[in-house]
C-alpha cells in the first residue's frame, strides 16, 4: 500500500478505505459526472459501443472473481450468460414479469447453473476444469435448443425492452444509463467482495489450494461460492445483452466469446478489478477498430480479409500480452502511478 | 441388429479418427506439459494444405503428402519457437491461453489464405469402401482407420528405437534428470510440437480428401478432448481405447436417441456429457496417472 508522502492513516477505517484521499474522491466524482453526461455529447453509435463495453465489464468482473482471484479457469462463461439471458427473456416475454423482478431471477438461475457445473471443480483443476467448463457451454446451448416450446429453439424469440414502472428503456441513452449504473454497482461489489473473508479465501485457493485447505479454508464451500458469484455476474450481463438486442437467440452466445472474455482478463491483468475494466474497454475498442478497418481491408486485399482480421488480431493481442506483459494493463497502470508518485526520483522504486 | 452393428462399425472407425487427433495432443502434453487446444486447427490446416498441393499445384499424391508434412514440420517448429518457448516456466493458464490464441490465429490464417470456403478434392485420393455382409464401412472411416494405425505404429517405432524418442520418453518421466544428463529439453519440446502438427496435418489431408475441408473441421479437436480425458491425458494407449469407446457410444446414442428427441443433434453434445461424467467420477481417465500433490 504505497502512499504519497504527507498522507497519514491514523485509524483502521482510514487504512481500509478504498478512496483514501480527497483527490481520490474528486477523481471518482469527476469520472462519474463525465460518464453520466456522455449521452449529451455522443452519437447513438458511440453510446452503443459504450453500452456493449459496460455489459462486457459486468461479465468480465464475474470471470475475474472466478478465474483471476479464485484460480478456477472457466471457458464456459458465455454459456452462463446465456442461462441468465434466457431466464430473464422468458420471464419478461412469456410470463409478463417486470424487468426488475426478472433480472435477479436471471442472476440466480445463472448462479445455480454455475454451482452445478462447478461441482467437478472440487476434484479437478487446470486443464480438466477448462474441459468441464467448455462442456458446460455446449450442454447449456444444446439444452436451450432442445426446449424449443419455450426458448424458440434455433429461431429465438423477441424480448421486450426493460420497463421499470411506466418508464421504458427504449432509447440508446436510457439503456446506456441502465447498463452503466449496473456496471458501476458491479464494479463496486467486485472490489468489496475481494476484501471480505470469502475474497481472501479465493486468493488463498488460487495461490495454493492444498495450503489453503490446511489453513482451514473449506474448499468445497469457497470454490462453489466463487462459481456462484462469477456466474451471477454472467447472468446479469447476459440478461442486459438480450434486452438490449430485443431478441434472444443462441447465436448471441458463441463459444469463441468465452475465449474472448478470458482474453480481456489477460490483457487487463488477472486478479485485479481495475484490470478487468481495462481489459474489457481496450479489447472492445480493438473490436470496434477491426470492424472499421475490416471493410477497408477487404476492399483493398480480399473479401475474406475482414473475417480473418478479427480472428488474427484477437489471437495476436492475447499472444503478445502473454509474452511481453503477462500481468496485464493493470500492472502497467500501477507502474505509471508509481512513476507519477515518485517523480522526479522514479528510479528509486519501479517495481 | 444390422443397424446396431452398422452403428458400431462406423463408430469404431470414427473413434479411430478421434484417437489420431488425440495422440498428437497427448504427445505434446507428455513431453512439454502443455495442453494444446489448437490440435483441431492443425487438422484444419492439414486439410487446406492437402487441397493446395493436390488441386492448384497438381502434385502427385506422394509429393503432396511429403510437401504437406514438411510444411507441417515447419509450422510446428515456428509455433514452438515463437509462442511456446517464451512461456517456459509460466503458469498452466498462460500456456493454455497461448494455444487458444494460436487456434484463433490459425483459423484466421486459414480464412485469409483459403477464404474459409468449402474446398474439396474428392476423387484425387483413392477411396475404398469395405463391405462386410449388410454392413458397409464408408471410405472416410476406412481411411481414418488406416492412417491412425500407420501413425500409431510409426510413433511406437520412434519412441522405442530412436534416440530422440527415448529422450522424449525420459522427459515425460522426469525433466530434471533429463537435463542433468545433457539432453536438450528445448529440442524435445520442438520435436513434440512437430510430431503433433504432422499427425494433425496428415489426419486433415485424409479427412479432407473424403468429406471436404471447411472451417468447422477444426471442431473435431473439441471432441478429441473428450477422448483424451476419458483415456487419461498422459496415455497414448488410453487415447486409442477411449477414442473407439467414444466413437461407438456417440454413434449408438445418436442412432437410437435422436429420433426420440425433438431437436436432435445429440451426437454433437454427447462427447461433452461424457466429459462431465468422467470429470466428476474419474478425473484421471481410464489409464491416466493420478496426480499426487504435495505442498
Amino acid at each position: 500500500m504505497s502512499l504519497r508522502s504527507g498522507t497519514f492513516h491514523e485509524n483502521y477505517a482510514q487504512d481500509m478505505a478504498i478512496l483514501r484521499t480527497r483527490l481520490h474522491w474528486g477523481m471518482l466524482f469527476a469520472f462519474l459526472i463525465l460518464l453520466f453526461t456522455c449521452p449529451l455529447f455522443f452519437s447513438d453509435r458511440i453510446l452503443t459501443i459504450m453500452t456493449m463495453i459496460g455489459i462486457a465489464i459486468i461479465s468480465v468482473h464475474g470471470l475475474n472473481i472466478l478465474t483471476g482471484y479464485c484460480g478456477q479457469i472457466s471457458i464456459g462463461h458465455v454459456g452462463f450468460m446465456a442461462v441468465g439471458a434466457y431466464v430473464s427473456a422468458i420471464l419478461t416475454a412469456k410470463f409478463g414479469w417486470p424487468f426488475w423482478a426478472a433480472l435477479p431471477c436471471a442472476a440466480m438461475a445463472a448462479g445455480m447453473a454455475g454451482l452445478i457445473f462447478g461441482l467437478p471443480s472440487l476434484k479437478i483443476k487446470g486443464f480438466y476444469l477448462i474441459m468441464a467448463t467448455i462442456a458446460a457451454h455446449f450442454i447449456i446451448i444444446w439444452l436451450i435448443l432442445q426446449f424449443r416450446d419455450i426458448t424458440g429453439g434455433p429461431d429465438g424469440f423477441a424480448v421486450p425492452k426493460p420497463k421499470i414502472g411506466s418508464f421504458v428503456f427504449n432509447s440508446k441513452a436510457s439503456y446506456f444509463y441502465l447498463v452503466m449504473i449496473i456496471a458501476c454497482l458491479a464494479t463496486f461489489m467486485a472490489v468489496n467482495i475481494i476484501r471480505t473473508r470469502a475474497g481472501r479465501a479465493f486468493v488463498a485457493i488460487r495461490d495454493n489450494d492444498l495450503a489453503a485447505e490446511v489453513m482451514g479454508i473449506n474448499l468445497w464451500i469457497y470454490k462453489l461460492q466463487a462459481f456462484f458469484i462469477g456466474c451471477v455476474y454472467a447472468g446479469v450481463a447476459g440478461a442486459l445483452l438480450v434486452h438490449y438486442y430485443g431478441f434472444a437467440s443462441v447465436d448471441q452466445f458463441a463459444f469463441m466469446d468465452s475465449v474472448w472474455y478470458l482474453g480481456m482478463l489477460i490483457v487487463g491483468g488477472m486478479g485485479s478489478t481495475i484490470g478487468a475494466v481495462f481489459g474489457a474497454v481496450s479489447l472492445k475498442l480493438l473490436d470496434e477498430l477491426v470492424t472499421v478497418v475490416g471493410p477497408i481491408l477487404s476492399a483493398a486485399v480480399a473479401a475474406q480479409a475482414a473475417a480473418s482480421l478479427a480472428l488474427i488480431t484477437r489471437g495476436l493481442v492475447i499472444m503478445l500480452f502473454l509474452i511481453f506483459e503477462p500481468r496485464g494493463l493493470a500492472h502497467r497502470w500501477g507502474m505509471i502511478k508509481a512513476y507519477y508518485r515518485l517523480w522526479p526520483f522514479s528510479h528509486e522504486e519501479l517495481e | 441388429m444390422t443397424f446396431f452393428l452398422q452403428l458400431l462399425v462406423t463408430g469404431f472407425a470414427l473413434g479411430m479418427v478421434y484417437a489420431l487427433i488425440a495422440i498428437g495432443f497427448v504427445i505434446i502434453l507428455k513431453c512439454s506439459n502443455a495442453f494444446n487446444i489448437a490440435q483441431g486447427h492443425f487438422v484444419l490446416i492439414g486439410g487446406y494444405l492437402g487441397y493446395t498441393f493436390l488441386v492448384p499445384f497438381h502434385l502427385p499424391i506422394w509429393a503432396a503428402l511429403f510437401s504437406a508434412i514438411v510444411a507441417a514440420a515447419i509450422l510446428g517448429l515456428l509455433i514452438e519457437r515463437l509462442t511456446i518457448r517464451p512461456l517456459v516456466g509460466q503458469s498452466e493458464l498462460a500456456i493454455i491461453m497461448m494455444t487458444i490464441a494460436l487456434a484463433s490465429v490459425l483459423e484466421g490464417l486459414a480464412t485469409l489464405v483459403w477464404g474459409g470456403e468449402y474446398k474439396t478434392y474428392h476423387g484425387v485420393l483413392p477411396t475404398i469402401t469395405l463391405k462386410l455382409g449388410g454392413i458397409s464401412l464408408p471410405p472416410e472411416s476406412l481411411i481414418g482407420l488406416i492412417v491412425s494405425i500407420v501413425a500409431m505404429v510409426m510413433l511406437m517405432l520412434l519412441f522405442r528405437y530412436t534416440k530422440i524418442g527415448l529422450a522424449m520418453r525420459a522427459t515425460a518421466e522426469d525433466l530434471q534428470v533429463v537435463q542433468s544428463l545433457g539432453i536438450r529439453a528445448t529440442t524435445v519440446y520442438a520435436v513434440s510440437w512437430v510430431i503433433a502438427s504432422v499427425v494433425g496435418v496428415i489426419g486433415g489431408i485424409l479427412l479432407g480428401g473424403v468429406s471436404g475441408v471447411m472451417i468447422p473441421l477444426a471442431e473435431i479437436g473439441l471432441k478429441a478432448f473428450a477422448v483424451v480425458l476419458l483415456g487419461g491425458v498422459n496415455s497414448i494407449g488410453g487415447a486409442i481405447v477411449a477414442g473407439i469407446i467414444l466413437g461407438m457410444l456417440e454413434n449408438i446414442a445418436a442412432g437410437y436417441l435422436d429420433p426420440l428427441l425433438p431437436g436432435g443433434g445429440l451426437a454433437q453434445v454427447f462427447p461433452f456429457v461424457v466429459m462431465i461424467i468422467v470429470l466428476i467420477f474419474r478425473p484421471y481417465g481410464l489409464f491416466g496417472l493420478t496426480r499426487i500433490e504435495r505442498i
